[in-house]
Order: C-alpha cells, then structure tokens, then sequence
C-alpha cells in the first residue's frame, strides 16, 4: 500500500507561547519547531502499516525550507521519501488543503494519513478540506484503522463525542489520526542516519498553479483573560466552608 | 448581508443543546451584519429536533430528510448543507464544534471553496468588517480573524455563548428534500459511552481525574464524589490513554471544552492541553500531593493532600451538609 503522510512543523508544544508585544504574531526565536503531534501518530501509523503488507510510506509538507528539519526527523522513524511544498508564507487551510491535492494526484497514494489538529493553530480543518477537494472519504479522528483483506476498503474507529463510532471508507481515503490510535516511536540512531540520504523532493509553490491568496486571515493576537488562582485551603473542612460560603456552588 | 443557517446537531432525532450556543452566536451575527437566521435539520426521523430548534427564535426551519441520513456521516451531511446553501444563497454557516461539527463544517468548506472559522469565542465588528476570535495555541492565545469571501462558516465553541432561549413561539418548519451519494463511506456501529450522569459539556459541576487516581478501580471513589454532587466525570488524557476512563470524558485542547461552575481536578497536574479545555470554569478545585503541581495557579481552592484521603474526607464533608 502507498501513503501519503502530511506533516506540519509546529512550536513544542510543551513550552507556553508569547505574544509578540505588538500583537503580530507569535515569539518563536528560542522555541524548539517539532512535527505536530498527531502528525506524529500519522507517521506511525503509516509505518505500523508498511510493516504489515509492504509498499511506500510518502511524507508532504508545506513549508518554508526549515521545515526539511522536521521531515527528517519523520523519515528517520522510517519513512521513504518526502515532498516539500515550498512556501514562504503561512497559508491558510484551504489553500493548504488544495496544494496537498495536487502533491496527492501527482502521488496517487492509496491512502493519506494525517493530524486531527495542528496544536498551533487548532484549526481541525485541512483533512477534511483535502478530502472535499478529491472528492474522497473521509475518517477524522480515527483510533483504530483495519484494512479489508483485498485492502479496497477500511473500516476506522472514531472517537466522537458520545464514544467510539467506526465507519467504513472505501480506498483512496483520508484518514485523520487522534491521540489513541498508536504511540509514536522515537528515531533510532541507524534511523537518523539513513534519513540523511533520504530523497525529499522540493516543489516551488508557484510552480503549482494553485490560488492560495488567503481566506482566513489572522489580524492579531491577544493573550487569553487570566485567572486569578493560586487559592490554597488547609484541608477539606475548609475547603468545603468555602465552597458553600464564598464561592456558594455547593 | 445575506441570511444565515444553523446547522443543528441531533442524533436519531434527539436534539443537541449544544446547538443552542450555535443559534446564539448567529443572532450575534445577524445583529453586526444584518439577515434572518434559519436553522437546518439533516436526519431521517428527525422532526423533534426540528420541533426543539423552531422554538429558538429563528425565522424558520429547514428539514431534509431521506433514509440516506439515517446516519451522520460527513460526505452525505456535507453535500446536503453545500447544495442547499447554495440553492438558497445563505451568507454565513454556523455549527456546533463538537466531533459533529469539527468533521464535516470542514469538508463544507473544501466542497464551497469557503473561509471556515474554527472554535469561535466571539464576533465583533470594527468600522465595517467582521472580526471574529478564536482561542489558538492551546488557548494561549486568542486570535482576531478575518475571513474573506462567502459564505463564511464558523463551528462555535459552545462554552462560550449562552444557549438560545428554546421554549418561545415557533418558527415554520420547511420541508427540504436533497438527494446525495454517500460517496464510499458507510455508517457501521456506534459503541455509545453510557451514563445516567449530565452531559460534560452541559454538567453545573464535573469532577475530574488524571494520573493520580492510579487504577481504573479507583475511578469509584471519583463516582462516588460525582453522585453527591450530581456531577459529570472527566479526564485528563493521561486517564484516557491508560484506558481507566473512555474517550469522551477528555478535557482538554483536543477533547472537551468544558466551563461548568465548580470544577473539581483530582490527580491532575495542569499541563497546558488540560488547562486548555477547562480553565474558563467558574470555580476551580484542585487537589493534588504535589504543592508545585501547574493546577494550583489556575485553582481558586488549592488542597495539597493525598487524594486517596482527601476524596473520602470531602465525600463525608459534604453528605453532611446536605443532611444538615
Ligand atoms: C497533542 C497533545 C494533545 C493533548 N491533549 C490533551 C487533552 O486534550 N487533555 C489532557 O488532559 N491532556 C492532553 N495532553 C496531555 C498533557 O500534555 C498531559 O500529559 C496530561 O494532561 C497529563 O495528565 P495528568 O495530569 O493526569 O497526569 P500527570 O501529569 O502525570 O499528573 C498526575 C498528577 O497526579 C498527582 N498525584 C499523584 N498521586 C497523587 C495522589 N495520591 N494524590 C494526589 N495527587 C496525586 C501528581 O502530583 C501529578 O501532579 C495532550 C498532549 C499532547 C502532546
Ligand atoms: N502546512 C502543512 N503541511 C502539511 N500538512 C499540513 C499542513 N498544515 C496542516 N497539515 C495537515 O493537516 C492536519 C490538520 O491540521 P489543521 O487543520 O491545521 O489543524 C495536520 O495534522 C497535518 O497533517
């Protein structure tokens, strides 16, 4: 089987962002870039599969030229090869979603594994997008994928709001990945170093010929309202006093 | 501007209140820019949801049904909305961003070539544009944004506006009929997380475990908490992945956004994708062994203690109370 994998580079998400003091953007001077999480799982996942039936395990991203650092870290999970999209600027989802379009039919994988969400943004849009533009199923936030025996279709688990629902898609797909669907693996040292020899074939955007002036444009950022916090009590007789006296929720 | 349509969320007919929050936040809209706002049901068997959502206050509402909506899938729902947006010219689409509204408002969006705003918290407008927020950054940030072109499409957080007021006269209900492809996805089985508790998203008070609880055994003392309280239960992911709580009970940046009035964190730490998903709560307690543990800054009732103690002793406290 053939998949594609889109990764994005995201700031770790572990660190807690700034905001520039202007509000433009975002400080990202002293921030780690890693591969958004649950893109990670997607790669994992894309593996999990490989080692299983055999076939090729394709990255995409779109992105400045930095982000061959992140490539490189999912080809040294073990991915085959990767294709950048060379793009100066953010885009947006749709146009996101549009551009991996044309890197999927010049591709013509079997399947398109990918994140949920990216953490930065949060958006939760451009599977879905990619999969309207194709005009292909659609699994979001799967927590299980089982391929049919002549693999033409998979049935995929979904994590819902009232539990776990599993839908059957027919090949090609795009599949989005949630957080139970594997643990990722780290890189091994043997994987680092093969990934430096790795094809990733660098795409101009312009080259494409897709429109990707923006439609959803982020004018500012603002911190979120703080809370006051910090409250302590000595014990639950306390806390249970106050509960039902200062802050009168019980 | 053009008029605006609610996509309701309902499942084998039963309405979702989270809806509520989506028809709230197109009345905030239709008052910025002008337009009626009309509410739409896809389903099959769903005329008590069109009942429930034609009391909100919208002009009307739209009903498609046909035995290819049985089901929820995003193709069928997304073709369905896509063409009758279309045929009717509506300006703006709002929906809950609840799973519901997070897989096929997307697709929507591919299939219309429209801006969609995810997550909203707010809609503003400033001299003649709209400006719309949204938290990013595990909520870290709120971002002031700007959507170009029509329609615009918005899922809306749903802690964020208050629920429509549903019980008032009610609006035409409109037959619609739209024939679409399923186009290779079938609906198999839903395996339904059941609880006689309240709704996460709609508990007053939900308590909450992570790590710290330790086994999935000891969730029973978490119930046990939750039933003097009629509360709702929660988790961190660490309590999801290590399977001692199911899916949907995640709090957090990429499970549930919850803002109940008392919010009681057991064993949690407080990392930023947890707080993401419950520090605009109105009360928060924390109880937790580790004084330096994140969640005592954003907890207005800090207790460091062991839970293993605590948690009886609070349970006690309040069955007090109550018989007082
Ligand atoms: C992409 C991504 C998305 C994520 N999304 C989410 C999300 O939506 N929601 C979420 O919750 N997390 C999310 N996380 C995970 C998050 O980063 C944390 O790992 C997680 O929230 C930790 O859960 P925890 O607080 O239960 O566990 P821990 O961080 O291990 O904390 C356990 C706490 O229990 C305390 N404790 C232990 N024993 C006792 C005792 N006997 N009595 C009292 N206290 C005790 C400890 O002091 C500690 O503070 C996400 C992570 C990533 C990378
Ligand atoms: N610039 C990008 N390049 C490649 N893949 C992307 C890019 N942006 C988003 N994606 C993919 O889309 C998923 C969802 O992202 P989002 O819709 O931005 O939350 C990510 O997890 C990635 O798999």
């Amino acid at each position: 089987m053939k998949i594609l994998v889109a990764i994005k580079p995201v700031p770790n998400p572990d660190e807690k962002v700034k905001i520039k003091g202007d509000g433009s953007g975002i400080v990202l001077d002293n921030i780690k870039m890693v591969v958004n999480p649950f893109c990670e799982i997607a790669v994992e996942e894309a593996l999990r599969i490989r080692e299983k039936q055999t076939g090729e395990v394709v990255i995409m991203t779109i992105g400045p030229k930095a982000s061959e650092q992140q490539i490189r870290t999912g080809l040294a999970m073990g991915a085959d090869r990767a294709v950048l999209v060379e793009a100066g600027t953010d885009l947006d989802s749709l146009a996101v979603g549009k551009v991996l379009a044309k890197v999927v039919e010049g591709e013509k994988p079997d399947l398109v594994l990918m994140g949920k969400q990216s953490v930065d943004d949060d958006n939760n849009q451009v599977g879905q997008i990619l999969a309207a533009v194709l005009g292909w199923p659609q699994a979001t936030f799967a927590s299980k994928i089982e391929f049919a025996a002549d693999n033409r279709k998979a049935n995929v688990t979904r994590e819902v709001d009232g539990g776990l629902e599993t839908i059957e898609v027919t090949l090609p797909a795009v599949v989005t990945t949630d957080l139970r669907l594997n643990e990722p693996r780290y890189a091994s040292l043997p994987g680092i170093m093969k990934a430096k020899k790795k094809e990733v074939k660098v795409i101009p955007l312009a080259s494409l010929g897709v429109d990707t002036a923006p439609r959803v444009r982020v004018l500012s950022y603002a911190p979120p309202k703080q809370r006051a916090g910090g409250g302590r009590v000595a014990d639950v007789p306390e806390l249970v006093a106050k509960l039902k006296n200062e802050a009168k929720v019980l | 501007m053009a008029d605006i349509l609610v996509v309701v969320e309902q499942q084998e007919g039963v309405f979702k209140k989270n809806t509520l929050s989506a028809v709230t936040a197109a009345k905030v809209l239709a008052g910025l820019a002008g337009g009626e706002v009309d509410a739409l049901v896809v389903g099959n068997g769903a005329g008590a949801a069109a009942d429930a959502v034609a009391g909100t206050g919208v002009r009307k509402v739209l009903l498609c049904e046909g035995a290819s909506f049985a089901k929820y899938l995003a193709v069928t729902y997304a073709r369905a909305v896509a063409q009758i947006v279309k045929d009717r010219g509506y300006g703006a689409v709002f929906a809950p961003a609840s799973t519901f509204g997070k897989d096929f408002m997307p697709r929507l969006s591919g299939l219309l070539d429209a801006p969609l705003a995810s997550d909203i918290v707010g809609l503003e407008r400033e001299g003649g544009d709209l400006r719309v927020k949204r938290p990013m950054y595990a909520g870290n940030a709120v971002g002031t944004v700007a959507l170009v072109g029509s329609p615009m499409l918005f899922t809306v957080r749903q802690t964020a506006f208050d629920p429509a007021p549903a019980g008032g006269a009610k609006a035409p209900v409109e037959k619609v009929a739209v024939t679409v492809d399923a186009g290779g996805t079938t609906y198999v089985s839903l395996q339904e997380t059941k609880s006689e508790r309240p709704e996460l998203t709609e508990a007053r008070v939900i308590v909450s475990a992570g790590r710290g609880i330790k086994a999935q055994e000891n969730f029973k003392m978490v119930e046990d908490l939750a039933d003097t309280l009629s509360a709702a239960i929660g988790a961190s992911r660490a309590a999801v992945d290590a399977g001692w709580a199911p899916n949907d009970w995640q709090v957090g940046q990429t499970g549930k956004i919850v803002a109940p009035e008392l919010y009681i964190a057991l064993g949690i730490s407080g990392a930023i994708q947890h707080l993401a998903g419950m520090k605009d709560s109105k009360v928060i307690v924390a109880i937790n062994k580790d004084e330096e543990a994140p969640i005592f800054q954003v907890a207005d009732y800090g207790l460091v203690a062991d839970l293993f103690k605590a948690v009886p002793e609070l349970i006690a406290e309040l069955k007090k109370l109550k018989s007082a």
